[in-house]
């Protein structure tokens, strides 16, 4: 298949959505396994082996790549079902896995060398040296790169590296290095990288007090909000906490959406290969949408003319937007 | 076999002085075997120290302690990457821990330490780094103690844990320290340096939750696995690593070093770490494959 430009990478958590990313423009899809081989292992997400299947015919008609993301660490002693992921994404036809792990990416290179490996962004290689690392011993192709860089670092790091970029477009914001944060883990004993799950709805509980709503996960109120305020999903990073006894606020990160559709140009200047948007977790609709925006943003970014208006305002958790690390002034 | 007891590289931002004169302490007085010494935080802070590094690393190889030099554990800028290559180019007599894959590549082939920074979770990836020259590997705080144990009987290598002070739970561009006090990272003013134990964060209920040291996140909680030392040294696990504070760490190291030499009763060698400590809140939850804040029942409930 002949190859765009620059890549629009995009979520599916299911099939529906899987088709709805396809239908809408996506160059790619990238999904995972129903189980804890991925980064996005929560319920009533994610694809069997036959979904897979399918989901690969479906998107290879319609000229669409499809990538499996297997980013999560296997455990110590039960390397069976990530193996397995990496097997299967082979066998049923992706086009790339996505990874995370040593071990894992030297494991796939070994048994599937064809098969071309992305570096996840999990890994949180984040320089030159690390990414030529990678390259050297396991192959990789491509890299997604860790939401810590500005757009000009990353502009440095494509002129130095002998791998693709990936960068992050449009979705959720992690403020922490990727694949490095044991926050949700401390709090909860579910682990993103152990389990493939930050912050976990299963320990997340939303408490009525006189007038306002505490948001709590595991032991630990993560924000209170005001009967007018819209409440936010209590992710550790995007809570209000005091620091050394000054007033609530919030800390590590506001509860923003990450957009860089006004820096497209800029991304594409950087030289990066493709760039993604997160949400495996969103609904088709959702999906449909913003993979249809962004598609119309990048290709009148590609043809030199202005994005088109248009209004992503009721996709963006707590209504407002960010261009996080991209910027040195987020540091 | 004896226990190796090792002491992580200082993660706050102590001043210079302060700085020397606690490892010259530490170089006469404290029963350490290793001493990992170097800047893992943050790359702006490093020259803040340059004037004392050379004595500071000659005074502990007098006394007899093997130094390792640790490299950043996040490594952005060309800066960043500058001072790693750096410290994994210097013909140093000693091994040098990499705390970012940019360091593994850099010291791939030699003989080099794996730090808690790196993620380290399976077999694979243990054997996969051995190959390139880790001699030595500090495991994630994160892991239970079945994953130990696993990762111990699968290499020749020596394993590390941290056992003792705050946990390193996160990193990032964003320094949280200069955020806290309204200022940009760049015109940080080295506020992380008037925290020496790192900044307190509460939850909106007063609870707290986690202290922020500059670009770097920690743990309330200290860890503390002193009555699981016989467990870890079982699991296979022969090196155990205290993080400094700004509290006694001479008498810390003698009580991990009691412990793990099997002459100190654990009820009272715990008593005597919270009397140090300062009433720091311990906890063990990890090791037991609990959440990491958890203090498990076994060793005595936290003091009120």
């Amino acid at each position: 298949m002949s190859r765009p430009a620059v890549e629009l990478v995009c979520p599916a958590g299911t099939p529906a959505a899987l088709r709805a990313a396809v239908d809408a423009g996506a160059d790619t899809v990238y999904l995972g396994f129903r189980d804890a081989t991925n980064a996005r292992n929560f319920p009533g997400l994610n694809f069997s082996r036959e979904e897979l299947a399918d989901g690969v015919t479906y998107a290879h008609a319609r000229g669409v790549t499809v990538y499996v993301a297997v980013n999560t660490f296997p455990g110590a002693g039960e390397p069976g079902p990530w193996h397995a992921a990496i097997d299967d994404a082979a066998t049923y036809g992706a086009d790339a896995v996505i990874v995370a792990d040593i071990g894992l990416l030297a494991y796939a290179a070994e048994t599937h060398p064809d098969l071309r490996r992305h570096l996840s962004v999990q890994a949180s290689a984040s320089n030159a040296e690390a990414l030529k690392f990678y390259h050297r011993e396991f192959g990789i192709k491509r890299a997604v790169l860790p939401r810590v860089l500005t757009v000009p670092e990353i502009a440095a790091l494509t002129e130095q590296v002998p791998v693709e970029c990936e960068v992050f477009l449009f979705g959720g914001l992690c403020p922490m290095a990727e694949g490095r944060c044991l926050l949700s883990s401390y709090v909860t004993g579910v682990s993103p990288n152990r389990n493939g799950a930050c912050s976990p709805a299963s320990h997340v509980r939303y408490v009525e007090r006189g007038g306002t709503l505490a948001t709590r996960l595991g032991d630990l109120t993560v924000n209170v909000f005001q009967e007018n305020e819209p409440a936010g999903y209590p992710t550790l990073c995007k809570g209000r906490f005091h620091a050394g006894g000054g007033e609530a606020s919030y800390l590590f990160e506001e509860p923003a959406s990450l957009s860089m559709v006004e820096m497209l140009p800029d991304l594409v200047a950087a030289g990066v290969k493709a760039l993604k948007i997160e949400g495996r977790q969103r609904g088709r609709a959702y999906v449909s949408e913003v993979v249809g925006s962004m598609r119309r943003a990048l290709d009148a970014c590609l043809a030199g003319t202005p994005p088109p208006a248009g209004d992503m305002q009721r996709f963006l958790e707590g209504r407002r937007e960010t261009t996080g690390a991209y910027r040195k002034t987020w540091r | 076999m004896t226990a190796t007891l090792c002491l992580g590289p200082l993660l706050f931002n102590w001043p210079a002085e302060q700085r020397r004169d606690f490892y010259f302490r530490i170089a006469d007085e404290a029963p350490v075997d290793v001493v990992y010494f170097g800047e893992v935080v943050c790359g702006k802070r490093t020259p803040l120290f340059d004037a004392y590094f050379k004595s500071v690393v000659e005074r502990l190889r007098a006394a007899g302690k093997e130094v390792i030099l640790s490299t950043l554990a996040l490594v952005i800028t060309e800066r960043d990457l500058d001072l790693v290559r750096e410290v994994t180019a210097a013909a140093s007599t000693g091994l040098i821990e990499a705390n970012d894959v940019s360091a593994v590549g850099l010291l791939a082939g030699r003989p080099h330490v794996i730090g808690p920074y790196v993620c380290v979770y399976n077999e694979e990836t243990l054997h996969q780094l051995v190959l390139r020259g880790a001699e030595c590997v500090c495991l994630s705080g994160e892991l239970p103690r079945h994953d130990l144990a696993v990762l111990a009987a699968s290499t020749p290598i020596d394993l590390e844990v941290q056992v003792f002070g705050r946990l390193p739970l996160a990193l990032s561009a964003r320094c949280y320290h200069a955020r806290a006090r309204g200022i940009s990272k760049d015109n940080c003013q080295f506020v992380c340096g008037d925290d020496w134990d790192g900044l307190p964060v509460e939850t909106v209920d007063g609870a707290p939750f986690v202290s922020i040291n500059g670009v770097q996140v920690l743990s309330h909680t200290y860890v503390a696995l002193l009555d699981e030392i016989e467990s870890l040294k079982d699991a296979g696990i022969t090196r155990f690593r205290l993080s400094p504070h700004h509290i006694d760490m001479v008498a810390v190291a003698q009580i991990f070093r009691g412990a793990a030499d099997g002459v100190e009763d654990p009820k009272r060698a715990m008593d005597e770490l919270r009397r140090v400590s300062g009433g720091a809140t311990m906890a063990n939850g990890y090791f037991h494959d609990a959440a990491g804040m958890a203090w498990h029942e076994a060793g005595g409930a936290n003091p009120k």
